[in-house]
């Protein structure tokens, strides 16, 4: 793609949609997403309408635009009853224009039951699921603290496979215990499975997890950072031999399969966030970005909705320094990297030179002179966060 | 004004946790210096830090007020005293002042190394004694032993020792009894010219300086004109009063009575601790003996990790020493730190004292330099020069030889632990000079090269003996010795802040220890650092941090940029408290932490 090429304005990227769904079945200890479990029946309807509304707050914020991408997260959207689904998607075709080839991708979790929604799903308008089918293995998928075995998310993978165009394999893996020999016999298996695009998380202990708790008393042991580097290795590896390189650090494509709407993300376009702790990022008239997130406890997001239209309750004026550092932490997590003219005409300012030939020098970051375009190399991927800190002022 | 025979003035001798700061808040409540609201535990020791840590800095005193079994209404003066070798100074100008101690040791530990230390100073200083056993609440208590152990050992009348609990406060009124029939009154003539000794200053931010004195003859009064005889000022007294903890103003202070005045004087410098005060018009015949001020022996550098806090390091210094005479600084500059100061310390408890105080209350990150002692140079060309600073050291070539501080130590151990002090003593190239027994104790006189003792000695000699050993030095003056500047190349470039003067012996053994607590001490970074120590152009020893394996964000937070974006900034902030030195990060704390020896 010629993109970052052609003329700089952000809303090349297109502009996306979120809606959070803050529901699971039960709560897993590695997670710290905004998700709850409840024990009484959710009023399902409620929340859609209340998305609904949310959407038409947004509407009124971002005006008219043309939606590239919607994205249905969580918490486990595959607890929406589709018609619900329906009612959501209906809405943004109602408030804005759609374009021809949307992708609506929709987060499912492989229990047989949600299974069953797929169909109503593709009926809504859902074009792509990303399943959370997290390890082969159903001792590991017990420790995970998942919901599902690994035949029935194989099944459930399989299912979605033949009713949706496109499908991602998520995985989680430097798991307790888990060795080099372990996963390359785990991906290889999954390679096989796999139609397009997977994600591959390194398991990230989260703070106030259980899985933390259990690792600040030692009853934890995740790989070391020696150990997590070598499994990072064997991934790009075998991914690249089997045809799904990836394109951000933990995502993997072939060709032309990636997430639009997570490219959306990294190359930090806009976005409108709907649902009980919804982020989002717009620009202003006078080329300034705002950041806006919503109430996380779901049932106090829904009666702010009812009362005001929406769930907002943080509204941020994002400076020039501010934009320039999200820029640099999203772009460079992609394997495509960044441009360093669209870095200074979207803010004003230039990641030092000396800087960038000095990381190119010691082999962490490719540099096109031509193009003006920076990127992590493999190696530079594995200590991204440090380049990041060197790069970014 | 008290009659003079109804005033007890006391300190509190003890091994560390043996409870001294829980009896004297005690005698506080029983006494009801404060109500069960503002009691908070250890109310003596004031400073955060000390509540922290769990020692006493500063010496306090406290007036408390009891009416006597027989009726009588008797005032007690207490001033608790630190118990850290460091400030050793302060405890003994703290018993000159009063004429007894109780002596608390614990019930079911006995007598510890302190417990001899501080009682031999309160004999010195000619004080009856009240023996007091704490903790009889405990089951493991074993009062009788114990007091059998303090006739044997110390060779005190234990027999009528109190029994109590400070926790409880079982037998605290039997404390006050013991106080008032066992410790004598003090003496003094009220009519005779005013003398008092100076015994401890402080600045008070709301106060000014804070004088606290101990009247001999005399009064002291508001309004009055009085001289110090060492410096030979003269102040109009402002307030006079004391501590009850809190302040209450008394207009005058007469023989016997401790407490406080201030007049319009400007810093705690202008007062000598153990100086005596007189009135002016019709100042006393003879001065007090006085003490001699307290030296400080152990030098290190202060930087402030950001290099724009330098003013307000400035200011924070500036501050402390209103309150601390004994802490020197003057300002330094250095290639790779940029502006500090080099200062100077009674020892390493109170140079890191002094370092928590600073980033506390003035919120300065500092750097820390190696600790150094004083060496004197001598030149090929005859000059002399004091070496404060191991970066100061001259061309090698021009110095003909060079001399060291040695001092003389006292360890008081129990027999089970004497072999491993002596090795330690051995190993920081000790001379033994005496070894004699007291019961299962062992006396021992070494005579150690100050620099191996400065830096680590006392911990290491409280790690082998669990805390059980004693130790008290002295200097004896300077000795010539085989010693090199060992310098430390962190990615091949020397940092001159972790540079030590080191005897050639122990250079080795030094380096490698350095280099291996440097590999721990600095993170890794992209590309792997070699850590080296050389004397001159002389590698003698080398470790190598490896590059960076992983430091990646893994998961993807969807649009929640701003969580990455905080995570970020914390990561930023991290290296703030990193300086650069070429290409390599070194956190603040390592400059310290690195010499510190773990020896086995
Ligand atoms: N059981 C018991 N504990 C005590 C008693 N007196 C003090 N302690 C505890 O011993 C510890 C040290 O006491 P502290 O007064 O700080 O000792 P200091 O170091 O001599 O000032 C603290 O945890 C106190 O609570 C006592 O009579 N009985
Ligand atoms: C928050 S989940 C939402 C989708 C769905 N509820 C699920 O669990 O599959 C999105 C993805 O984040 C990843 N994830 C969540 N917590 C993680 C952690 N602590 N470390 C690494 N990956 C994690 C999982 O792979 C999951 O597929
Ligand atoms: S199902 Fe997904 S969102 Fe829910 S707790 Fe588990 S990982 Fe988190
Ligand atoms: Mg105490």
């Amino acid at each position: 793609m010629a993109e970052g090429t052609k003329n700089y304005s952000p809303y090349d990227v297109g502009f996306g949609i979120y809606v959070h769904w803050p529901f699971c079945l039960a709560k897993c200890p590695y997670c710290d997403f905004n998700s709850h479990v409840r024990h009484q029946r959710v009023d399902t309807d409620a929340f859609a309408t209340g998305l609904v509304r949310e959407l038409q707050h947004f509407h009124q914020l971002a005006g008219d635009r043309t939606v590239t991408s919607v994205f249905f997260g969580g918490g486990t959207p595959s607890l929406m009853p589709p018609r619900c689904v329906e009612q959501v998607i209906a809405a943004i075709y109602d408030l804005w224009d759609v374009a021809g080839d949307v992708e609506i991708t929709l987060e499912a979790n492989p229990t047989s039951v949600e299974a069953r929604n797929f169909a109503g799903y593709r009926a809504a308008g859902v074009n792509r699921v990303s399943v959370g089918v997290q390890a082969l293995d159903d001792d590991d998928l017990k420790k995970l603290g998942r919901q599902h075995s690994v035949d029935e998310a194989l099944k459930a993978f399989k299912l979605a496979g033949r009713i949706f165009e496109r499908t991602s394999f998520d995985l989680i893996y430097a798991r307790p215990g888990q060795t080099v020999a372990a996963w390359r016999t785990e991906l290889e298996r999954a390679l096989a499975e796999q139609q397009g695009h997977m994600s591959l998380y390194q398991l990230t202990i989260e703070p106030d997890t259980a899985f933390e708790r259990l690792h600040q008393t030692g009853k934890l042991v995740v790989p070391d950072d020696d150990l997590a580097a070598a499994l990072f290795d064997v991934t790009q590896e075998l991914t690249d031999k089997a045809g799904l390189p990836a394109y951000e650090i933990s995502n993997h494509a072939a060709c032309d399969q990636q997430s639009r709407h997570n490219l959306l993300y990294w190359r930090y376009g806009e976005y409108a966030g709907v649902g009980a702790g919804a982020h989002s990022r717009l620009l202003t008239e006078n080329g300034g970005r705002v950041a806006l997130s919503a109430e996380k406890h779901p049932e106090r997001w829904l009666a702010d909705v009812e009362a005001t239209g929406s769930g907002v309750i943080e509204t941020e004026n994002l400076s020039m320094a501010d934009q320039a550092r999200e820029f640099l932490l999203m772009g460079l997590r992609l394997h495509e990297g960044i441009s360093l003219e669209r870095y200074e005409q979207l803010f004003g300012r230039k990641v030092s030179q000396q800087q960038v030939e000095a990381l190119n020098k010691q082999g962490f970051i490719d540099f096109d002179k031509t193009r003006q375009n920076i990127a992590a190399t493999k190696t530079g991927m594995r200590v991204l966060n440090s380049l990041i800190a060197l790069l970014a002022d | 004004m008290t009659k003079i025979s109804n005033i007890r003035n006391f300190s509190i001798v003890a091994h560390i946790d043996h409870g001294k700061s829980t009896l004297a808040d005690r005698l506080i409540q029983i006494t009801g210096g404060l109500s069960a609201r503002e009691m908070k535990q250890q109310v003596l020791d004031s400073m955060e830090l000390e509540r922290e840590r769990g020692i006493t800095i500063k010496a306090q005193t406290v007036r408390l007020d009891y009416t006597h079994t027989d009726g009588e209404k008797y005032v007690l003066n207490l001033i608790d005293t630190p118990g850290h070798v460091d400030f050793a100074y302060e405890v003994n100008r703290s018993l000159a002042a009063v004429e007894g101690s109780l002596l608390v040791v614990d019930a079911s530990q006995g007598v510890e190394a302190q417990t001899l230390a501080n009682v031999y100073q309160a004999i010195d200083n000619d004080h009856d004694i009240v023996s007091i056993l704490n903790k009889v609440d405990l089951p493991a208590a074993e009062p009788d032993r114990i007091r059998q152990q303090i006739e044997d050992v110390i060779g005190l009348d234990a027999s009528e020792a109190v029994e109590i609990s400070a926790k409880t406060g079982l037998g605290i009124e039997d404390v006050l009894v013991a106080i008032v029939e066992k410790l004598p009154p003090p003496e003094g003539d009220v009519d005779a010219p005013l003398k008092a000794m100076l015994v401890d200053s402080w600045y008070d931010q709301y106060l000014g300086v804070v004088v606290l004195v101990r009247i001999i003859d005399g009064e002291l009064k508001k309004g009055q004109k009085i001289k110090l005889i060492a410096t030979n000022a003269t102040y109009l007294v402002d307030q006079v009063g004391v501590f009850r903890p809190t302040i209450e103003y008394t207009g005058k202070l007469g023989p016997g009575e401790i407490g406080f005045f201030t007049g319009a004087i400007k810093q705690v410098a202008d007062t000598r601790v153990g100086d005596t005060v007189t009135d002016d018009k019709r100042p006393c015949e003879q001065a007090l003996p006085g003490f001699k001020p307290a030296q400080p022996v152990v030098f290190a550098g202060f930087f402030p990790v950001d290099a724009a806090q330098f003013e307000d390091l400035r200011e924070g210094m500036a501050r402390l020493r209103l309150n601390d005479a004994s802490f020197e600084f003057e300002m330094e500059t250095s290639a790779a730190l940029g502006f500090g100061f080099r200062c100077g310390f009674l020892g390493l408890l109170h140079l890191e004292i002094i370092r928590e105080r600073i980033e506390r209350e003035f919120n300065v990150d500092l750097i820390t330099t190696a600790p150094s002692v004083i060496y004197e140079v001598y030149m090929s060309n005859g000059d002399k020069i004091e070496l404060h600073n191991p970066a100061d050291m001259p061309d090698v070539v021009k110095i003909d030889h060079m001399e060291e501080p040695w001092i003389s130590a006292t360890i008081l151990v129990p027999d089970e632990y004497l072999g491993s002090v002596l090795k330690l003593c051995e190993d920081r190239r000790g001379r033994q000079k005496e070894l004699t027994y007291a019961g299962s104790r062992a006396m021992l006189v070494y005579e150690l090269p100050l620099n191996e003792v400065v830096f680590d000695f006392y911990d290491r000699l409280k790690s082998v003996t669990r805390g059980y050993a004693s130790f008290d030095y002295h200097m004896i003056g300077y000795e010539q010795g085989d010693l090199v500047k060992m310098s430390i190349l962190v990615n091949a470039e020397p940092v001159d802040a972790l540079s030590i003067i080191v005897h050639r012996g122990r250079a080795e053994q030094r380096g490698r220890g350095m280099c291996e607590k440097l590999k721990d001490l600095i993170p890794r970074h992209l590309f792997k650092i070699p850590v080296q120590a050389a004397i001159g152009g002389k590698i003698i020893a080398r470790e190598t941090i490896a590059a960076m394996r992983k430091d990646v964000t893994a998961k993807c937070y969807g649009g929640d940029i701003s969580r990455k974006r905080k995570l970020l900034d914390k990561q930023k902030e991290g290296k703030k408290k990193m300086r650069q030195f070429g290409q390599v990060n070194i956190p603040q704390d390592a400059f310290i932490s690195a010499l510190k020896m773990d020896e086995n």
